[in-house]
């Protein structure tokens, strides 16, 4: 970003040279008329409406159709009569399946932040020092975030297919026996192995944004805890991880919305199963949308999904992203006075 | 070098903190290469071998390499039509996307005018409500109010939908950062601003216009959920083929392999290409 952004100023400076020679001396600006606010308001309208009008069209209207089946019975045919109140909400509250998915995607939110972050850290650290092929490990540990969770998905399945799978193979060679079912089919494991899958998949992402954040550490900071003769680890602990912190929390916050809205990777490993024991929000309104044609059930789960995801990331905001923001507007009140 | 003894951190520490590759750091390193790319390896692997082969030695390399099942799979017409709707919805959503999205952040950028910063919440808001969330009446409305179910378009136009939120925090900033004598010298030509957006502001943001395209691109090739809901048969796309072909030859393990390995290559090359653009991307987004 602030390398294409230099790149973007580096351009422009022979526009800014010339419109600078071209402001001829003495030359009054042009008055703001009449006209002039009209035009301006009409440029800005032309400018956002076709955005104002797809995000109006797909995600307002739905969200507002989901808050209106919420509180109608509806198979999907015919007009909304059946009005039921908050019936719905009262029906996914008590529903067993749905507090599962619920505590479900909590796992997931926790898991992958306790197994995520430790990791993550540890590999951009590692990868943070001038070593041999630096460029192309990163490009390899960014390789599975890019493909499809679909393709992932797909892929993993097979090699966690119950003894013929590599996994097993493997696990049997060292002397291991692996559940009969296989890691995905036995209801203790599933969730633990999706969790592990997922792992997989998104740490790339976690490496790549915390060695962003490294980048931004001073070099100076680093020789002068050296001469102090800090050790390695010192210098990690007291300098590197606390001057990522806000690379962290923010890193943190996208893992946490993404696992509330797992989908794609649940469907493919095991469609919810077995016995329902990796059922996610998502996989439950989507099967009580599509395969139970219960839409008011559907919209009701929609909006708790909503209202979930809403006040976690309210409540990160509050309590933790503030931080960061408050401490950029203590160094601009800083530079104010200086 | 001075650090191989292994169990002396501190000592690593002071000497080439950050200039040390010890033997240890490349084992680790070697571990974490070995397990990120091991599967997708093992992918590629498998489509060259037979299911015999697979059965017999799961973890083994093709002895002997056989071709018959990329060939089958790159011969299937299903396929071929696949990648063609997954090129076209890819291809509508990032110019959708791209145009609409640095259209919406130019006036939120440069423009003084009240409500400005109200307006651009509504685009931060947007970010806050995912596909998933309404998914259903999504799929109602696309289909049934909009008579666009089982289309290109009604798979992209939503799927562009999404991706303008985020489009427009990358973007803004990178107008903002244009110098302000850009419309002085506008104005001053006589030119009006509509033609200063499109003659001088667009060449100049091409590098954030790269990279929300590259995003947007890859969101598209790679979504499932909505595809899954709004799109049957021939209108298909390649992950909705992936796990089709992956329940119906479910038995059929090393064509399950080759088909998934073939599916995954445009998303790699088009990573390899564009990496930089993407990891800047997606850091601009974090920091924003």
């Amino acid at each position: 970003m602030t390398e294409t952004a230099t790149a973007v100023s580096g351009h422009d400076a022979p526009v800014a040279r010339r419109a600078q020679a071209r402001r001829a001396p003495g030359r009054p600006e042009r008055p703001a008329g009449r006209s002039d606010a009209w035009r301006k308001r009409l440029e800005i309208a032309l400018f956002i409406t076709p955005a104002l009008v797809l995000i109006a069209l797909f995600i307002a209207w739905p969200v507002f159709y989901a808050v209106r089946f919420s509180v109608y019975k509806w198979k999907g045919f015919g007009p909304l009569a059946d009005f039921v109140g908050l019936d719905n909400y009262r029906l996914v509250l008590q529903d067993p399946d749905f507090l599962h998915a619920v505590g479900h995607n909590f796992t997931i939110v926790a898991g992958s932040i306790i197994v995520q972050l430790p990791l993550g850290l540890g590999i951009a650290l590692l990868l943070n020092r001038k070593m041999w092929g630096q460029g192309i490990l990163r490009t390899i540990i960014f390789v599975p975030y890019v493909l499809a969770e679909v393709v992932a998905g797909v892929v993993w399945y097979q090699l966690l297919q119950p003894q013929y799978g590599m996994v097993d193979a493997i696990l049997g060679k060292v002397g291991l026996t692996p559940p009969e079912q296989g890691w995905l089919g036995t209801p203790e494991y599933a969730l633990w192995t999706v969790l592990a899958v997922l792992t997989w998949k998104y740490l790339g992402l976690a490496v790549i944004l915390f060695l962003a954040g490294l980048q931004s550490v001073p070099e100076e900071l680093y020789e002068s805890a050296q001469l102090d003769g800090a050790s390695w680890w010192q210098v990690q602990r007291k300098i590197t991880i606390p001057l990522l912190g806000p690379t962290i929390r923010t890193w943190c916050f996208l893992s946490m919305i993404g696992s509330l809205q797992l989908f794609d990777m649940v469907w493919i490993l095991t469609g919810g199963g077995p016995a329902g024991a990796t059922t996610t929000m998502a996989t439950y309104l989507i099967n009580q949308g599509t395969k139970s044609h219960n839409y008011g059930i559907a919209g009701a789960a929609s909006v708790i999904l909503f209202v979930i995801a809403f006040v976690m990331a309210i409540l990160y905001q509050i309590f933790i992203l503030r931080r960061d923001t408050q401490d950029e507007s203590r160094k601009a009140r800083k530079k104010v006075k200086a | 070098m001075s650090d191989a003894s292994l169990g002396a951190p501190k000592r690593r520490g002071r000497g080439s903190t950050f200039g040390g590759g010890s033997p240890l750091v490349y084992l680790i390193a070697l571990i974490v290469v070995a397990i990120t790319v091991g599967p997708v390896i093992y992918g590629a692997m498998g489509g060259f071998r037979t299911n015999a082969q697979l059965a017999d030695k799961p973890a083994g390399l093709p002895d002997p390499w056989v071709f018959g099942n990329y060939k089958h799979v790159l011969t299937t017409s299903s396929f071929w039509r696949y990648a063609l709707n997954s090129t076209v919805i890819a291809a509508i959503t990032t110019a959708v996307t791209v145009l609409f999205g640095v259209m919406a952040a130019y006036p939120l950028a440069r423009y003084e005018f009240k409500g400005r910063e109200p307006l651009f919440l509504v685009f931060v808001l947007g970010l806050l409500f995912p596909a998933a969330v309404a998914i259903i009446p999504l799929f109602i409305i696309v289909t049934r109010d909009l008579s666009l179910g089982n289309s290109w378009w009604g798979v992209a136009l939503p799927q562009a939908a999404f991706a303008l939120p985020m489009t427009v925090v990358i973007l803004r900033p990178f107008l903002m950062a244009l110098p302000k004598e850009l419309e002085e010298a506008a104005m001053i030509d006589g030119s009006s601003r509509v033609g200063l957006f499109w003659r001088i502001i667009l060449p100049l943001t091409t590098p954030g216009l790269i990279t929300v395209g590259v995003l947007a691109f890859v969101g598209s090739w790679n979504a499932y959920l909505l595809p899954l809901l709004l799109l049957q048969d021939d209108m298909r796309t390649l992950p909705l083929g992936v796990a089709d072909f992956s329940t119906e030859h479910s038995s059929d393990t090393a064509g399950v392999l080759a088909f998934t390995t073939i599916a995954m290559i445009p998303a790699l090359i088009l990573f390899l290409a564009l990496q930089r653009r993407i990891v800047s991307g997606l850091q601009g987004a974090v920091k924003g």
